[in-house]
């Protein structure tokens, strides 16, 4: 069972206000879903390999060549906020 | 204009009229829409198409229109996922599949309606509201690719694209009377789709009839190197267009007819089968036990995927943007504001699930019981040359029944999501009506074994009339 602290948790690691309000509705939804995910502890796994993915490829790289890529300004059409050829953001701290 | 066309009509009116008189029309009939089915209308197809006819009609789908899922980059047109978040966002570059088209001489009608990052099953959690199915106007057009299907189903385009990631291209075919396919994973570039959950999800057509969808695949499938999961394989998709099944073996996975299943929907998917074996082909019943494990590992790796490909959406480089007095409250603003709440939900319960402490119990877990369930898929599918399912196990409900319970909306996933952990492809094709709803039939097949399942649907096809049937109310 999630509690209202591991919501607030959770809503900061992945940077998602939640209201004190919302933290309730989120911890009871959350909670049915989690509870319906336990069913998988009825199956043994141990020896089990984890599938990430199924295409039968691993590690593909390209080689390390400059290929052309999009012009500076055709990435900034899309914000308001930028500066000198960068995109702008408030400070971090 | 006939308003429901085949490609190969679609090819013929341009011939005797020319592509733009084509596209017009099929404007025409989008305007009077009444499913809201399109969130963007292209203002460039006239001009595309009037290209193409002074071209002198050269490729596959010259001067043919198509509709695009909204989560499918198409260069100088919105691509907004159906989220606020993406609001004003136009891709710089086109999908890998948008060039093949576009190589292939098709003409893009606009983008359709989705639930929000491809996150539902009934398109109602999008930014731009729900569309409606255009056999019942109050009901769902199933998810995430409602669009898609609704606008194929209503005549609106001769066929279109949607992505599955759990069954979003098969349940919206399925609801609304269309075909739509799974491709194998690997088959065809994800380059240019934004991510929901990768290591599941493939782009799909939705289409009136199977050769239609055979026609896409030539067009949209094949290596990419841009997509690090793309397998380099050629298949030759309109040649497996054959009207035989003699000697086909079917599998039946009697855990695909659970417990809630519709009792018209399980009567029609035997029907087809025993319609299958008037044809030649034999049928016995497969055991999956794993099955029933299949929706919670799916939803435990969509939702962590999910977590992480969507942390990018953080209001810096595109889209909506909140205020905020530093960068982790300017973030976390408007990923609160820009987001819908079951999108919200899952990338919260994705953390979740990667976080401290649980990974191991719910992520790795999945992971394992992923492993199970492919084998389920390996065995039954060494014994037979194709499994048949329900689609869906209850045809499309009213807009409104399953929006407030998450758990409900995701239990209707139990049929389509395993296919997704297992990579494996699958069709749903028209096979009966319940009170003037459709019905699908899920066909599965091997990895890369497409000819086989578009063989199967193709004979199908050629041998019943489902997928002549209109939606009379747009009629």
């Amino acid at each position: 069972m999630i509690t209202k602290e591991d919501v607030e948790h959770i809503g900061w690691l992945a940077r998602i206000e939640i209201s004190e309000q919302e933290t309730v509705e989120y911890m009871e939804k959350l909670n049915s879903v989690l509870e319906y995910f336990g069913q998988l502890d009825e199956l043994e796994t141990e020896d089990v390999p984890p599938t990430y993915h199924v295409a039968e490829v691993f590690n593909v790289f390209r080689e390390d060549v400059v290929e052309e890529s999009l012009p500076q300004e055709t990435v900034l059409a899309n914000t308001e906020n930028k500066q000198d050829g960068a995109f702008r953001s408030p400070k971090i701290g | 204009m006939a308003k429901w066309m085949s490609v190969a009509q679609v090819k013929e009116k341009i011939r005797e009229s020319s592509a733009e008189e084509v596209t017009a029309s099929y404007l025409e009939v989008i305007e009077k829409s009444k499913i809201n089915g399109y969130v963007a209308v292209s203002e460039k197809a006239v001009e595309q198409a009037r290209e193409i006819d002074a071209k002198g009609h050269e490729g596959p789908l010259a001067g043919v229109p198509i509709a695009i899922k909204d989560n499918i980059s198409v260069v100088g047109m919105q691509n907004s996922c159906g989220s606020k978040i993406l609001e004003g966002y136009v891709p710089p570059f086109n999908a890998h599949v948008i060039e093949k088209l576009q190589e292939a001489g098709a003409v893009i009608l606009g983008k359709t309606n989705m639930d929000e990052f491809a996150m539902g099953s009934s398109t109602e959690t999008s930014y731009y509201g729900p569309t409606a199915n255009p056999w019942d106007l109050e009901r769902v057009p199933g998810g995430s690719s409602g669009g898609s299907a609704a606008v194929v189903a209503a005549g609106e385009a001769p066929f279109a694209l949607g992505s599955d990631t759990g069954g979003s291209v098969r349940c919206p075919a399925a609801f609304c009377g269309v075909v739509g396919l799974k491709p194998t994973y690997g088959a065809v570039s994800r380059y240019g789709v934004v991510a929901y959950a990768n290591s599941l999800e493939q782009v799909g057509p939705l289409a009136n009839n199977v050769t239609d969808i055979a026609v896409l695949m030539d067009v949209i499938g094949g290596y990419d190197r841009r997509d690090s999961t793309s397998i380099d394989r050629k298949t030759a998709y309109q040649e497996a267009l054959v009207d035989d099944v003699k000697g086909l073996k079917i599998g039946v996975p009697k855990e695909f007819f659970g417990e809630g299943i519709h009792q018209d929907v399980e009567k029609a998917v035997w029907d087809s089968i025993h319609r299958y074996e008037e044809l030649g082909a034999s049928w016995e019943e497969v055991s999956m036990p794993n099955i029933k494990y299949a929706l919670a590992s799916y939803y435990i790796i969509a939702m962590s995927e999910a977590s992480s490909n969507l942390a990018r959406f953080d209001g810096t480089r595109y889209g909506f943007r909140d205020r905020g007095e530093n960068w982790h409250s300017m973030v976390s603003a408007t990923r609160a504001e820009g987001f819908g709440t079951e999108v919200k939900r899952r990338i919260l319960l994705g953390t979740y699930a990667l976080s401290a402490g649980y990974h191991d119990k719910y992520y790795l877990k999945a992971l394992k019981v992923r492993t199970l369930v492919k084998q389920d898929f390996d065995r039954a599918l060494s014994k037979v040359d194709v499994l048949m399912a329900p689609t869906m196990p209850n045809p499309a409900f009213k807009k409104g029944e399953k929006i407030e319970d998450p758990l409900t909306l995701y239990l209707s996933d139990v049929n389509t999501c395993p296919i997704n952990l297992a990579g494996v492809p699958s069709i749903s094709v028209p096979c009966g009506f319940t009170d003037g709803l459709p019905i699908g039939l899920q066909i599965m097949g091997k990895p890369f074994d497409e000819p086989t399942v578009l063989r199967t649907a193709y004979t199908f096809e050629q041998n019943t009339d489902y997928h002549t049937k209109r939606p009379p109310e747009v009629a």
